[in-house]
């Protein structure tokens, strides 16, 4: 698993690329307000484009081939769920919003409920949100550059924060327009080429049995190390040796024992003679007909649950991202912005058809990922592992320029929301504070990333992050857009209660979770999976209050509304340009 | 020529003045007038109505796959062309379903807001 030259200069490649593309851009931001939304200038197919740039993550990148790998045929949610979380904005969200005139969502709040201090309380949602989107980037690109190249996982953060802080601070917005609409294609072809050639690979030469009763096997002798301790489950115990710890033995060159779970401790090395079948992380599903059904749930208890609840929270979390919703400010009218949403879903749903296969294949051909738990490094090794010589070597190095693409798309534009939000909301919201903030913004999650444990997968720690949005920003946005009885003091208190219920749970989640067999699984559960209660909880908390005191309701709701709902060619729009 | 057949009164005038009347409209709804109010609630109502209509076909849609699943585990092991049903749903046909349902909400709600604007527009 040591890094090729040629890995290593697609990911410089990538990296040089997109700071290359942002420097060019910098020589057309003068303004502030170029700066911050283009100046609304940014034509509808590249807007499509960037957007799906900047919401590609990590998560998307690695992490849903890593969880299908793994988890089989209930993982498919997740890409499902990333793009059906457009559908959602696109029908309640886009074209208002960009009515609206508001370029943030804590603009937005001031907007329609005037009140100040809501707006602070929505600012202060925002940088969560994005604070903890950038931790699981970091950790992507920490992960990437350890499988790749052996590099220390520090070293990774550090990386991908020093050349997103460099970009943004140096360009703003209308380059990171160019930038992210670059991102998009290039992560395309990183993962559609090779997933095609693995694709041409299965079909000339099967190897091996998916939906079968067996684990996946290995095609040669492998040997894998456990840095971390792992419960693994053996169903045929049959050419398995381990060297280290085994179920708190020390052992040298023993065969694994009988099926069933047995524990690795941390430094152990694991053998597979060629068709030994994998063991797999406790949890997950071994057999092949289990992996390929649906309803087993990604873990713990109760995958009905599980799937409702990222079904809520992906397809509501994505219409409060802050680093999308930005975006839809750069559309010129309402009508741009739906069709810019309709176009974002055609390209996200061409992208996921390849994580997807990838995932599929990586169990074939790569099946000692599934033991380590490290499943989202699956992307970044199938190709090699899958085909020999210079042409797998090729296919890694593309998939690695697209990996790092991915944590710098997502992370540059969450950094600009962050930064935004701040510099307008407690600094004075000049070019300069927009700076300072991004700077602050690009170093926080880097200590975060680090201490993070790594229990949780990619796509789950994002799915995470979704629930948060789906539970504060998305209430504040839906009853705001579509509910005149909305009142500030409701609108507050539905963001505190969404936001303490979704970020507690995201922060146990992260910290190490909770035992999965306590209490009948459930509070594990709840606290993986929180938005199936959080949501409906903010929501309710929102109408509630907002009755209790309905007095309050803005005197100009009428004319807000009129503004948010009436085309623009009847001259009621308001531009708002930032201050400066 | 008989009673039923007579033709449609018609209105003749020295020519359209179009621009006066519209800019008269359009002051309602921009002034927040009750005729005005009542056009922009009206437009509200139809945007949402769409959006909640079409929201709750993707979520019976969609919803209904795990509860089939749950009912039917056999369902989901039909193979079409080599590929298992629960994959051919969740990993292909869902996302033409969103980008359909999304195609047909812009449609929708265009000619919601032409329609607006055409009332709006109208010669009393």
């Amino acid at each position: 698993m040591t890094g090729s030259p040629l890995t290593a200069a697609a990911l410089l490649a990538a990296a040089v690329a997109t700071v290359a593309i942002g420097a060019y851009g910098v020589r057309f931001s003068r303004t502030t307000s170029d700066f911050l939304v283009a100046s609304r200038t940014v034509g509808s197919q590249w807007n499509a484009a960037a957007i799906s740039g900047e919401y590609l993550s990590a998560a998307s990148f690695l992490g849903v081939a890593g969880l299908i790998a793994k988890y089989g045929a209930d993982a498919l949610w997740y890409p499902v769920g990333f793009t059906a979380g457009y559908l959602g904005l696109l029908l309640f969200v886009a074209a208002p919003l960009r009515r609206s005139g508001a370029y943030t969502v804590p603009d937005f709040a001031e907007f329609r409920l005037g009140s100040t201090r809501l707006r602070k309380v929505a600012m202060l949602v925002v940088v969560v949100i994005c604070v903890f989107y950038l931790v699981p980037q970091y950790q992507g690109a920490g992960l990437t550059l350890k499988t790749l190249l052996g590099m220390p996982v520090w070293l990774g953060p550090l990386a991908v924060g020093a050349i997103v802080i460099t970009n943004v601070v140096a360009g703003g917005m209308r380059s990171i327009t160019f930038v992210q609409a670059f991102q998009y294609w290039l992560k395309l072809t990183a993962v559609a080429i090779p997933a095609l050639a693995l694709a041409g690979l299965f079909l000339t030469d099967r190897g091996g049995e998916l939906g079968g009763p067996l684990p996946p096997t290995v095609q040669q002798d492998t040997t894998v190390a456990i840095e971390t301790g792992v419960v693994v489950q053996v169903a045929a115990p049959a050419g398995i040796t381990v060297t280290g710890t085994l179920d708190d033995r020390r052992v040298d060159g023993a065969a694994i024992g009988s099926a069933g779970e047995h524990t690795l401790g941390a430094g152990s090395t694991l053998n597979l003679a060629a068709g030994a079948a994998t063991p797999v992380v406790a949890g997950t599903p071994a057999a092949g007909a289990d992996w390929i059904a649906s309803g087993g749930g990604l873990g713990g208890h109760h995958p009905m649950y599980q799937v409702v609840s990222i079904m809520v929270a992906t397809f509501l979390g994505t219409m409060g991202l802050p680093h999308v919703l930005v975006r839809f400010y750069t559309n010129p009218d309402g009508r741009a912005a739906r069709r810019t949403a309709l176009a974002v879903i055609a390209l996200l749903a061409l992208f996921y058809a390849f994580p997807t296969l990838l995932g599929v294949f990586s169990r074939l051909y790569v099946p000692q990922l599934l033991i380590t738990g490290t499943a989202d490094a699956a992307v970044l090794l199938a190709p090699a592992s899958a085909i020999a010589g210079p042409v797998g070597q090729l296919l890694a190095a593309l998939v690695a320029a697209g990996a790092i693409a991915a944590f710098l798309a997502t992370s540059s534009g969450l950094l600009v929301s962050f930064a935004g939000a701040l510099a307008t909301d407690v600094l004075p919201g000049r070019v300069r504070d927009f700076r300072v903030a991004a700077l602050v913004g690009g170093l926080i999650p880097i200590p975060l990333a680090l201490a993070a444990s790594g229990g949780l997968e990619l796509s789950r720690s994002v799915g995470l992050v979704f629930a948060v949005a789906a539970s504060t920003l998305c209430p504040l946005l839906v009853l705001g857009i579509w509910w005149r009885g909305l009142t500030a003091v409701g609108a507050t208190c539905g963001l505190a209660v969404g936001g303490l219920l979704s970020g507690g749970a995201v922060t146990v989640a992260v910290a190490g979770g909770i035992d999965d067999d306590a209490l009948g699984g459930w509070p594990a559960v709840l606290i993986g999976y929180p938005a199936a209660i959080s949501v409906p909880v903010a929501f309710a908390t929102m109408i509630a209050v907002s009755r209790i005191n309905r007095a309050a309701v803005p005197s100009d709701v009428a004319q807000t509304f009129a503004r948010m709902h009436v085309p623009e060619n009847l001259g009621m729009g308001i531009e708002r340009v930032p201050k400066g | 020529m008989t009673s039923s057949e007579r033709p449609q009164r018609q209105r003749v005038v020295l020519a359209l003045r179009r621009g006066a009347r519209m800019v008269h409209t359009r002051v309602e709804v921009q002034e927040q007038t009750q005729v005005g109010d009542a056009l922009v609630r009206g437009l509200v109502r139809a945007q949402l109505g769409l959006a909640l209509r079409l929201a709750a076909v993707v979520v019976l849609l969609i919803g209904t796959i795990p509860l089939l699943n749950a009912v039917f585990p056999a369902l989901a092991a039909v193979t079409l062309f080599g590929i298992r049903l629960n994959w051919l749903v969740l990993a292909g046909l869902a996302y033409p379903l969103l980008y359909g349902i999304g195609w047909f909400y812009v449609r929708l709600a265009e000619q919601a807001e032409r329609d607006f604007v055409g009332v709006v527009d109208a010669e009393p």
